[in-house]
């Protein structure tokens, strides 16, 4: 297997990004655990991008491990398993982890404790299984995109097989702070990561697989190197560790050189991106025939006592896991879902553990390091660290005055909402909020012209359609009056000539 | 209450890199003070002393929070910048005017730390320089050792405007050569009197804190270290005057001065490492820094040069900050995936790119 090494030069020209603490110890020193199972497990119906899944079970009914629960909901969507055997409870509104700490649907599960498989279908060698069959298990697994995007996988692949990939990407950067699931994941089950890389090798055409894995995870690279040396298609590449490595267009270009067009996907350069995890899950659906029921996730931060990688069921809620990990050392002055840089700020501690949840994290005040925004000095540190080229500063300043069509035009759409520059800002400015709220208000106020758009259209419509009606309605009066005006005229005109032949005959 | 992403920040807060800022121009300050005594000491607290009272003013009467914006020491560092700049011996009064200048007229007028267009500092040297050319021009010959002044002589002269003694005025080597130049006398003569000066260590006539190239570099390059300024703006700055410097002592020595020369004499190497690199009122981005900084650079050669006044880096900066917004918004950096123009880059495969 020859090794790729990142060109020095390709290293140096890209200078974006920032590099803070990682916080990885000590959870990534440990081995990963079982979490076990809480009193209730929460499983909200939208844990993936795209339609909610359907429910298909009712209340009161007994489920397995592994059973169907939720169906898939439409073109883009994931189905839901039953993370352990049990009873459902309830199908009723649960906090999820969601940025505005709204509800949504979920169903309620008690695990009955006896953790009871459905029967599952295993394949001693899945690598045999055809493309089709590869891709319908994925779907049938309900595998998501497993570092956070959450995006269904299958679609993925098929999107994958249409574009004609030619590279399958393993990302394995984990370039926020804290998180290690899939550093030990990679550790623990290197093999199992390959196996599920070549099988989606096999489902999309592609013919090689390169896996980026940041400098800072030595151990990981050591083993998928060890895992990946008997398939000379699988190369494991070290990458520079920096924050975001893990954002896709960054990874393709740091691992070959080229830049996916802006307007474009990551399909259009001949590239697909998975997560390791993701990859990982894939392994486990063919092989043994598991849908997706549980995931590692890292639970750390300064106010948890000993912070480690726990397998956890969907579904299960955050305070479990602070628990399983010796409690809370301190208050937390936050709570977060995910990685600290682009994760969910959550609310309540019964939030579920969701498909894309990496990590859960409970920090302290002097890791938040919050602090009353002061005046922009403009140092230009956020234009340093934008992996994307924008001047953040410039676009809030524009959102800041509400000339969002502004902020727009020097590149808002661009924005990853990484969240480089709000890290980096030492005038501690919310940047992203500024950046998150712009969107969110661009794409209503879009979302607002498409329904006056729509509505001027229908209205224009139904004038067209009267007066259409009444022009007809016009016209097939005058005809009638016509034809009814000839009958006269020639019944008259009948009249007229009866007369004069009875005079004749007279 | 609902926290948005990131959920963790730097250690660097804005008061850090004020302070930081501060302690790499510590040394050359200090050296002000050692070659020029008291004086020179009275100039910079008087300077401070205004300058966070003007602030301290402007924020109360505009209601914002007085103490924590004094505290992130952006006006001790306009303050100091300022008294930097200035000749040693000033009167106080026209160092409170300078002040006042600074943070009411080019600052608290914009909107406070952020909002100016100038560099403050600049703008309350230039505006003294331009009203005050008699006593802005009054340079002092480096003595600490041999005339040491004692503080109640230098308070007189600071505040009472008592007249410096003969003995110790002198002509900075910029002054001297513009008014010999003048009268006709070339270069090789007219700089005979400062072949002993050490523009290194800065034992030479010239503003408080410019005198010192050496300290100034140094301080310069810690900041570049410490990752508070990029090296673009500095760069960019020293070849703006270099390299039209360079050209023009090649043709005609009698007449221009040499490269090293401008280099080390006057406000360059402060205007390079401190003044220009000032965030608020530079551009952002990469290419707007590098134009910025050669248009200030080349401007200050061009005023030195063929100008009324012998000094241009004051001037060449506050030109340069009047279009710093200007190249922000012509030369963003480009947009990754697309072109420079905005338009999405034509997608290659990765195929094309591997050996």
């Amino acid at each position: 297997m020859p090794t790729i090494v990142i060109p020095p030069l390709r290293r140096l020209l890209q200078r974006w990004g920032v590099h803070p603490d990682s916080h990885k110890y000590p959870a990534a020193g440990l081995d990963i655990e079982d979490a076990g199972l809480p009193d209730m497990l929460r499983l909200p119906l939208s844990q993936h991008v795209g339609a909610p899944a359907k429910v298909i079970v009712e209340v009161g009914e007994r489920v397995l491990r592994g059973q169907l629960i939720a169906s898939t909901g439409g073109k883009i969507s994931a189905p839901l398993h039953a993370p352990t055997s049990g009873t459902i409870v309830a199908i009723d509104e649960a906090v999820v982890p969601h940025p505005a700490a709204l509800t949504d649907v979920a169903i309620h599960l008690r695990p009955d404790g006896l953790d009871e498989w459905i029967p599952l279908k295993s394949e001693l060698y899945p690598i045999n299984l055809s493309e089709r069959e590869i891709s319908d298990r994925v779907e049938d697994a309900g595998i998501v995109g497993m570092g956070g995007a959450s995006f269904p996988s299958a679609v993925k692949l098929s999107l994958g097989h249409r574009s004609k990939v030619t590279t399958l990407m393993l990302n394995g950067s984990e370039c926020e702070p804290y998180l290690s699931c899939d550093d030990r994941l990679m550790q623990e089950n290197a093999h199992a990561i390959i196996e599920g890389a070549r099988l989606i090798l096999k489902a999309t055409g592609a013919t090689r697989v390169l896996a980026g894995i940041e400098d800072n995870k030595p151990e990981a690279i050591l083993a998928m190197k060890l895992a990946a040396k008997p398939f000379p298609e699988v190369h494991i590449v070290k990458i520079p560790s920096r924050y975001p490595m893990g954002a896709d267009r960054q990874l393709i270009k740091m691992l070959t050189g080229i830049e996916a067009p802006a307007d474009g996907r990551a399909a259009d350069v001949g590239v697909l991106v998975h997560n390791v995890g993701t990859a990982y899950a894939v392994y486990r659906a063919l092989r043994y025939g598991e849908p997706l029921t549980e995931r590692v996730v890292t639970v750390a931060g300064g106010a948890v006592s000993a912070p480690r990688n726990l397998r956890v069921r969907l579904g299960t809620p955050m305070a479990y896991l602070f628990e399983r990990c010796g409690g809370l050392r301190v208050p937390p002055a936050r709570v977060v879902s995910g990685g600290p840089m682009m994760g969910i700020g959550v609310q309540n501690l019964d939030t579920p553990v969701v498909k894309g949840t990496s990590g859960v994290l409970a920090l302290a005040a002097a890791e938040v390091g919050e602090r009353e925004a002061s005046a922009c000095i403009r140092c230009g540190s956020c234009v340093e660290a934008c992996p994307v080229g924008l001047l953040p500063l410039e676009m809030a300043a524009r959102i800041h005055a509400n000339a969002l069509g502004e902020a727009e035009e020097i590149g808002l759409d661009d924005c990853l909402t990484c969240g480089a520059c709000g890290f980096i800002c030492p005038s501690r400015i919310p940047l992203v909020q500024y950046f998150q709220h712009a969107k969110g208000e661009l794409a209503s106020r879009s979302r607002e012209q498409k329904r006056l758009d729509t509505i001027k259209e229908l209205t224009e419509a139904k004038a067209a359609r009267i007066e259409r009606e009444a022009r007809e309605k016009a016209e097939i009066h005058a005809r009638r009056k016509a034809e009814r005006e000839r009958a006269q005229a020639a019944e008259a005109a009948a009249k007229a000539a009866r007369a004069a032949e009875k005079e004749t005959e007279a | 209450m609902i926290h948005a992403s990131p959920h963790a920040v730097t250690s660097r807060t804005t008061g850090q890199i004020m302070g930081l800022v501060l302690l790499a121009l510590a040394p050359a300050v200090l050296a002000g003070f050692w070659q020029f005594g008291w004086p020179a000491f009275i100039l910079w607290l008087v300077c401070v002393v205004s300058c966070l009272a003007c602030e301290a003013a402007c924020l109360h009467w505009s209601g914002k929070p007085v103490l924590p914006v004094l505290w992130d020491g952006s006006a001790v560092l306009t303050a100091t910048l300022l008294a930097m700049s200035l000749p040693p011996y000033l009167p106080a009064w026209l160092a409170m005017l300078g002040s006042v200048c600074a943070i009411v007229l080019a600052k608290q007028v914009f909107g406070g730390l952020g909002c100016n267009l100038f560099n403050p500092a600049m703008v309350g040297r230039t505006i003294l320089l331009v009203s005050f050319p008699v006593h802005m021009t009054q340079w002092i010959n480096p003595h600490a050792l041999t005339n040491a002044m004692s503080f109640s002589e230098a308070l007189a002269i600071s505040f009472q405007g008592l007249p410096i003694p003969d003995a110790l005025t002198s002509a900075s080597l910029l002054g001297h050569v513009k008014t010999e130049i003048g009268r006709g006398i070339d270069l090789l003569d007219s700089l005979q009197p400062f072949a002993n000066d050490s523009a290194w260590s800065g034992a030479r006539a010239g503003s408080l804190g410019e005198t010192s190239a050496l300290l100034i570099l140094a301080g310069g390059l810690f900041l570049a270290a410490k990752r508070i300024i990029g090296l673009r703006i500095p760069l960019g700055f020293l070849l703006g005057v270099a390299v039209p410097a360079l050209i023009a002592h090649g043709l005609a020595p009698q007449t221009y001065l040499p490269a090293a020369t401008h280099l080390l004499s006057g406000g360059v190497m402060l205007g390079a490492f401190f003044i220009a690199t000032d965030y608020v009122t530079s551009p952002s981005s990469p290419t707007g820094q590098w134009i910025f900084a050669l248009g200030a650079g080349f401007l200050s050669w061009l005023i030195r040069t063929w100008g009324g006044y012998p000094e241009g880096v004051g001037f060449a900066i506050l030109l340069m900050n009047a279009i710093a917004p200007l190249l922000d918004l012509w030369l963003r950096p480009r947009i990754f995936g697309r072109s420079l123009t905005g338009k999405s880059l034509p997608a290659r495969r990765v195929e094309e790119g591997l050996s």
